[in-house]
């Protein structure tokens, strides 16, 4: 039985400067679990929110058991019988269960009044069949990830949905409660509903899925069904074969010791009795490329956000080029050659309101202040000469700065650090969000900064990404460092072992 | 020469170096438009709207919430709001006041009275004190910026009323046997033909686009405003920058409070009630963001020479006290939605995508397909 349902032609979706699908066909199967694999970044979640009508594609189209289609927004889709259960969270937190659970679609009596015990006894229902028995009139707020996301769960399944999209469905929930949302899908699939599938896990991906697509920098680069593949195929046409982040710096160059990691303790700012960051000790050298790997939660930002000195730390010693740095400020550290580029480039790295030449001179203005007044002449010259540096394709610096791509927004965020001539750079995720060709330049770029003589500390969360550039692997799981790995001689693997990560080995 | 006076004083004070272009302010300045299309129209209805001696008169009242306003703007730009200037133009003319008219030293039978100048700078410090604790407030306690400075509208016009006991100080002439005349001159009076209040306005539109346009601080403020997280990260001390706006944002509610003080001679505690409201909206007619980060000195006088336009000239023809508020309501409430007409047009212009823009993606910038907003903002 492979009739198809729902089809999308060769669509495309752009965000101001980049281009997120470049042309998709994309086929939902009656019954069926079709699951959708890619790396961040590579169009995933873009193509399911295309799908259920929280985005329109730039162009091509729809069709829905034949007939052309477009979706003006959710409900449109809902009504036809499509849902979807989000990667983020989209529940209200001050609501109900059952509130949730009907948001938007109340069940209504005489006169307009909400059936409220009608709503309860659905809500509860789902929660049974989920095997969650919580109270539909429980605050969401006052319930754990993890339950949270099994109400997000319900709610999709109150549709009676014949697609169900689930983007990420299985992040904050414990091996029972996966299993348990598995044979959900199995009843449902049984029952002729069709499924979308996309996980990060891979290895629980192919466990539910019938059919596999991989997605790679907007395009569909491979199909096959599941049976006749396996996580080797998956993963070698997710990461692209052969494809070169770069290499590492040669270790001949190495100078002294420019950052020193001394037992840091940080806690974590959600529960200040926890430690994130417990008994962390490196050195990098100047010249040298140094990669933590950890999965979320390891502890990765809230090291780096210590260093750059956003936390504080409660333990331990920070020292750059041989001067403590616990004492300083932001500002202080920035001038004594310690930069930071954080994870979240619209959250902490970018200033959307300013243009991308005052974005690249925000970190530095101090070098071309003139008593009182910036001089805007250096300031100009300094502006185009990052621009080259980094390489940032921009009409020129007075141009919006939304309206540069992921990876040439993440170009300039590096580049502000840059022109504050640092000695120690750190990078948070530097390719999050950011396609494949962009991301080898950003590593390109590290790999040459670090053979001028900077100390490059960056974390990832992809295995590919540590084995590129970096002398040395770092593996931070749950706040420690449980292995270390000279680059040169070690294997994705090892590596995956070493972060407690054992889903996902290949 | 009296044409050009008013309408040319908000365009003169454009950055120091850009020169003045005549279709880019028509085209971006719907304010300047707003602004011909009222004195055209008052000055058809009223034979004595434009005339020099009344275009000095509605300068010199909208110098006050300007001066106001301009203070707004430095709190607007980082993304706060100071409720408390009202109430501060108020304080600081009762404090000028109470030392105009002399204090008694306890314990002794001698009566100071300091010198006028004297009397004005201690008005413009107790405005920078309540500026200080605002920013205080807002910069080290964590108290959002509409709760703090609404806590202290209401001390602050408490302390005003306290001081004076509900009564007015009368006559702030002063005495020539006591040395202490020539408080008149701060507003009452004018200076080569000009009142003082537009002289103090200009002066403090110079500086504010100067600080603004060319120091460091200008761009600590306009980087805090959009993103203080990315503000704070790359170096800028984000909290002494809020803490200072407040303290400007006092300062020069505290000049205004002076201003009116001496245009009347006396100094009510009640003086400057509801004012912030006016600043705020001249402030947004001259197409800031109350989000923060955008926003221009230029934009703001504009705002305020078309509130202060647009309702003495209501006023001129005659127009009641209730028809006027409902003028100025819609004004303001139209000059907004055009901004947004326009910051979307920008927006959809800068993404390269005429064709599907984008809805709902206000506030994320694009780009970002690993954050997607959430659904409930599919629309906008």
């Amino acid at each position: 039985m492979n009739e198809v349902v729902l089809r999308a032609q060769n669509v495309t979706k752009r965000y101001g400067g980049t281009q997120a699908l470049k042309g998709v066909d994309f086929e939902v199967l009656k019954g069926r679990v079709t699951s959708l694999f890619g790396e961040n970044g590579a169009g995933k979640s873009t193509l399911m929110k295309i799908l259920s009508g929280i985005e329109q594609p730039t162009s091509g189209s729809l069709e829905l058991r034949g007939e052309p289609v477009e979706f003006a927004d959710t409900v449109e889709a809902r009504d036809r019988g499509i849902s979807i259960i989000h990667q983020e969270l989209s529940l209200s937190p001050n609501l109900s269960v059952r509130d949730n659970i009907f948001m938007g679609r109340e069940i209504t009596g005489k006169a307009g009044m909400v059936d409220y015990a009608a709503e309860r006894r659905i809500a509860k229902e789902l929660m049974e069949r989920l095997e969650e028995p919580i109270d539909p009139d429980t605050k969401v707020s006052d319930l754990r990830l993890g339950q949270q996301q099994i109400v997000e769960i319900a709610r999709a399944l109150s549709v009676d949905a014949r697609i169900l999209i689930m983007d990420e469905p299985t992040s904050a929930l414990s091996a029972s409660e996966v299993e348990v949302l598995f044979k959900v899908i199995r009843d449902l699939t049984a029952a002729g509903v069709s499924i979308v599938y996309i996980s990060h896990h891979l290895e629980e991906a192919i466990e539910i899925s019938d059919h596999a697509v991989v997605l790679r920098d907007g395009l569909i680069v491979a199909q096959a069904e599941i049976a006749d593949v396996d996580l080797d195929w998956i993963v070698g046409n997710m990461v692209g074969r052969g494809f070169d982040l770069g290499s590492p710096p040669s270790p001949e160059h190495f100078g002294e010791v420019a950052l020193r990691i001394d037992q840091a303790m940080v806690a974590d700012p959600a529960n200040p009795e926890r430690l994130s960051v417990n008994g962390v000790s490196i050195d990098v050298r100047a010249g040298e490329v140094v990669c933590i790997y950890g999965l979320m939660g390891a502890g990765r930002t809230e090291l780096l956000e210590a260093l750059a000195g956003r936390v504080p730390l409660v333990g331990g010693s920070f020292t750059v080029l041989g001067q403590d740095i616990s004492g300083l400020n932001i500002s202080e550290r920035i001038a004594l050659g310690l930069g930071l580029v954080p994870e979240d480039r619209q959250r902490d790295g970018l200033v959307q309101t300013m243009s991308v030449g005052r974005n690249l001179s925000l970190a530095s203005l101090g070098t071309f202040l003139k008593g009182l007044v910036l001089s805007r002449q250096e300031e100009k010259d300094l502006i185009q000469k990052m621009i080259k540096d980094v390489r940032v394709k921009t009409a020129g610096p007075n141009a919006a700065i939304g309206s540069l791509s992921g990876g040439n927004q993440q170009k300039v965020v590096i580049g502000k650090m840059l022109a504050t001539n640092p000695k120690v750079i750190l990078l948070d995720e530097p390719s999050r969000g950011i396609d494949i060709g962009a991301k080898s330049e950003v590593f390109g770029l590290l790999s040459e900064l670090a053979e001028q003589g900077l100390a490059v500390l960056y974390s990832t969360s992809e295995v590919g990404e540590c084995l590129s550039i970096a002398n040395r692997v770092i593996v931070l799981s749950k706040g420690r460092i449980s292995a270390e790995f000279d680059a040169a001689t070690t294997t994705k693997e090892q590596i995956m072992a070493a972060s407690g990560e054992s889903a996902v080995a290949a | 020469m009296s044409q050009t006076t008013s309408a040319d004083a908000p365009a003169r004070t454009r950055r120091p170096s850009g020169g003045l272009d005549i279709p880019k302010l028509l085209l971006e300045g719907r304010a300047f438009i707003a602004l011909i299309v009222i004195i055209v129209i008052f000055s058809f209805l009223s034979p004595n709207y434009f005339t020099v001696n009344n275009l000095l008169t509605m300068s010199a009242h909208v110098a006050v919430y300007a001066i106001l306003a301009i203070g707004m703007l430095l709190v607007i730009l980082n993304g706060g709001i100071d409720l408390s200037v009202g109430s501060t133009v108020g304080l600081s003319g009762v404090i000028a006041g109470f030392l105009m008219q002399g204090v008694k030293l306890p314990g002794m039978e001698v009566t100071l009275y300091p010198a006028v100048w004297v009397c004005a700078v201690c008005a413009l410090a107790v405005g920078a004190f309540v500026g200080w604790v605002n920013g205080m407030l807002v910069a080290k306690a964590g108290v959002a910026p509409f709760v703090a400075t609404l806590g202290t509208l209401y001390v602050v016009r408490g302390a005003a009323l306290l001081i004076t006991g509900g009564l007015t100080y009368p006559n702030l002439r002063g005495d020539p046997a006591l040395g202490n005349t020539g408080f008149d001159l701060l507003g009452f009076n004018r200076i080569l033909g000009i009142p003082t209040g537009v002289m103090v306005m200009i002066v403090i539109a110079l500086l504010g686009s100067f600080l603004l346009n060319r120091t460091a601080f200008g761009r600590w403020l306009y980087a805090s405003g959009g993103n203080q997280r990315a503000a704070e990260l790359s170096g800028i001390p984000v909290k002494k920058v809020q803490i200072r706006i407040y303290v400007a944002s006092g300062t020069c509610a505290a000049i205004a409070g002076v201003i009116i003080a001496s245009e009347l001679t006396s100094a009510n505690p009640t003086a400057g009630n509801s004012f912030e409201l006016t600043a705020i909206a001249a402030v947004v007619i001259g197409g800031a963001a109350l989000s923060g980060g955008r926003g221009n000195i230029r934009g703001t006088l504009l705002g305020a020479f078309v509130i202060g336009f647009l309702s003495d000239g209501l006023v001129i023809i005659g127009v009641s006290e209730y028809w006027q508020m409902v003028f100025k309501g819609a004004v303001i409430v139209i000059a907004v939605m055009l901004n947004r007409i326009e910051v979307r047009s920008k927006r959809i212009k800068n993404a390269g995508a005429p064709s599907a823009p984008p809805p709902g993606q206000a506030g994320a910038g694009p780009g970002s397909s690993g954050t997607p907003p959430a659904v409930n903002t599919a629309k906008p």
